[in-house]
């Protein structure tokens, strides 16, 4: 396939964590927004953070009314005994006419299936299905519409799984990179309690602990040091995978380094690899971040589209810890 | 009923040898009800034990063991995806899934769901009974709580719990032993096979943390549920999961068929898993709902 024959369908999928946050990204040129609730069904549960259902059908009219799309993430895994909350989720969803649901929970997909089969279902990247039989068989089993790719492929990879499916894939192009198989990492919960699976949290911000030492800085999440830094130094957050650790005669980065994704200049790849949506991430993240992010995004596709050089550089200032990677995408691991 | 016990398949990379004499003891010597077998974690051990298969399938048959073949954690490569294949020709076993990409080739096989899987509530259980499942063992991370609220609600189905050994927490695509050996994945000359009970990672503090099986990250410490039985039991738990280490695990498995049993104290059966494995850490933090490193006085 062609880059051309592919550009019409392109979508820039960016977060809101707050009404605010949407209209910026909105405003700001996003075919798309996701964001949730305010409760544990959306796997980003912070204080402070998500949509009351007022505020929800209201940005959802917001978006439409300016040409944008709304899709709204259920994506944690209902408790046990306690369905209501999450099957109220989806129905909510469906009566507020967002233009899709977000959900990962094999139950909570048959259950939105059978109960509201008018609704649009993408598959979050909470639900690992990372290769063509476990995508198709949600989309045969559920008719999901679109899957939301796990950050651990690269482009060949996702250009493969693209000739296999019929549906969209959706990419994470720009914000935090996790390297375990999404939603299916428990990292979070063995140091402090609090996982994403069950509560929408990860390495989350209660359990951190800055230790000021003689001449270095502690980083600590629940009782275990993450990181350690001389004074002065950047000291990123210490989210648990990107951690310095000793294993055998070894003491580095063991699971990744603390930088974050930056996929912009491989989007003409991914496009011809056949994805159709980008997605940034960081619904956790201020409104002037989410307007930054989605103006150099916005920027980034048009470019591409019109064939014209992609704009490097505006994004720098805004990355975790001032460094990026572009990820699985172009593994040199493999 | 007292609790029946399953041997979960081997995470770990052992040499064929050691593979073979393990079975050949397990089928000869442990009492478990149930033996799950096949590589879950790394597609590129399999061609060293392929072959070992259906010889231990048919001698822990013969012992009365109710088999399982296990499938990959994380099936990418078209041929890790066909995997599946070689466990359905294998007749009069179950089959585990470790991803859920592997139920369309099931056809209607009863099957049994890892850990590895994320349930988490009725809904999710009745999807997978709907579709043949027969045995599903629950996510380690998974609260008390949260087994107790659910067991009432999945009709029968058999509930397993995670209740010996290092704690599969993670699987990734990349490999951090070879990572960490600065090799790259496809060359990574199996240095996994170097650690029979995966390599511990510790934190810049000496903190023991967590340990590292190929693709796989473990808790450094080993899960013990031992305090627990009763409670578990109690709960509607019906069996409970070894994950089979370098130790003695026939000696493993028969502290914890005493302490279901009821002829051993839960405290006498800590003690002696303890002395069998002094150089171990033990948790049980997450069934409590806690950091899932800690240990804590058992359930009620």
């Amino acid at each position: 396939m062609t880059v051309g024959k592919r550009l019409d369908k392109v979508e820039l999928v960016c977060p809101a964590g707050t009404p605010a946050a949407l209209r910026a990204a909105v405003n700001a040129g996003a075919d798309t927004v996701y964001c949730g609730f305010a409760d544990e069904t959306n796997a980003r549960n912070f204080p402070g953070l998500n949509f009351s259902r007022k505020e929800m059908s209201e940005s959802i009219a917001f978006a439409h009314g300016h040409g944008a799309k709304v899709l709204v993430a259920v994506n944690t895994f209902p408790r046990a005994g306690r369905p209501e909350l999450w099957h109220q989720a989806v129905a909510d969803v469906a009566a507020m006419k967002a233009d899709a649901i977000i959900v990962a929970d094999l139950g909570l997909l048959a259950y939105a299936a059978e109960k509201h089969p008018e609704l649009r279902l993408h598959l979050s990247v909470q639900a690992a299905a990372a290769n063509p039989d476990g995508i198709n068989f949600y989309v045969e089993r559920f008719r999901v519409r679109r899957v939301v790719l796990p950050r651990v492929l690269t482009v060949s990879e996702i250009a493969a799984i693209n000739r296999e499916i019929d549906c969209e894939t959706e990419v994470f192009v720009y914000g935090g990179l996790c390297v375990m198989a999404e939603g299916r990492c428990s990292l979070s919960s063995y140091a402090t309690g609090l996982s994403p699976n069950m509560n929408g949290v990860c390495s989350p911000p209660g359990a951190v602990a800055y230790v000021e030492k003689e001449r270095e800085l502690v980083s600590r999440l629940g009782d275990f040091t993450i990181n350690r830094a001389g004074k002065g130094s950047p000291m990123p957050y210490p989210t648990l995978c990107k951690g310095r650790f000793c294993a055998g005669k070894v003491t580095s980065h063991i699971f990744e380094d603390p930088a974050s994704l930056d996929a912009s200049e491989l989007i003409p790849q991914l496009i011809a690899a056949g994805a159709t949506a980008f997605k940034i991430e960081g619904r956790q993240r201020s409104r002037s971040y989410t307007d930054a992010v989605v103006r150099a995004f916005r920027a980034a596709v048009d470019a591409v589209a019109t064939g014209a050089p992609i704009p490097t550089g505006m994004l720098a200032s805004l990355s975790e810890g001032g460094s990026t990677t572009r990820g699985a995408y172009q593994k040199t691991w493999r | 009923m007292p609790l029946s016990l399953t041997l979960g398949p081997l995470l770990f990379n052992w040499s064929p040898d050691r593979w073979r004499d393990f079975y050949a003891r397990v089928a000869d010597e442990m009492p478990v009800e149930r033996v799950f077998i096949g590589e879950v974690v790394c597609s590129k051990r399999l061609p060293f034990i392929a072959d070992l298969f259906a010889p231990a399938v048919e001698r822990l048959t013969r012992a009365g063991k109710q088999v399982f073949m296990s499938s990959l954690a994380l099936p990418t490569l078209k041929r890790e995806r066909n995997q599946v294949e070689d466990l359905l020709a294998v007749p009069d076993v179950g089959i585990e899934v470790n991803d859920l990409s592997v139920l369309p080739f099931l056809k209607g096989r009863p099957f049994a769901v890892s850990p590895l899987i994320n349930v988490y509530n009725e809904g999710t259980v009745a999807y997978l009974k709907s579709l043949g499942a027969v045995h599903v063992c629950l996510p380690p991370e998974l609260p008390l709580d949260s087994i107790r609220a659910l067991a009432p609600l999945v009709d029968g189905v058999p509930l397993e719990v995670f209740a010996f050994g290092r704690v599969p927490l993670a699987i990734s695509a990349r490999c951090y032993h070879a990572r960490i050996h600065d090799l790259s994945k496809d060359s990574c000359q199996f240095i996994c096979g170097q650690d029979p009970d995966g390599l511990p990672v510790d934190t810049l503090d000496r903190e023991h943390f967590l340990a590292v099986n190929g693709v796989q990250t473990m808790s450094y410490t080993h899960a013990d549920l031992l305090g627990d039985i009763a409670a578990l039991a109690a709960a509607g738990v019906s069996s409970l999961r070894l994950s089979p280490h370098a130790c003695d695990m026939v000696m493993v498995a028969q502290i914890f068929r005493d302490a279901a049993d009821g002829v051993c104290a839960p405290q006498d059966a800590q003690r002696r898993l303890a002395a069998e494995i002094p150089q171990a850490q033990f948790s049980n933090g997450f069934l409590h709902g806690k950091p899932g490193w800690k240990m804590l006085a058992g359930a009620d």
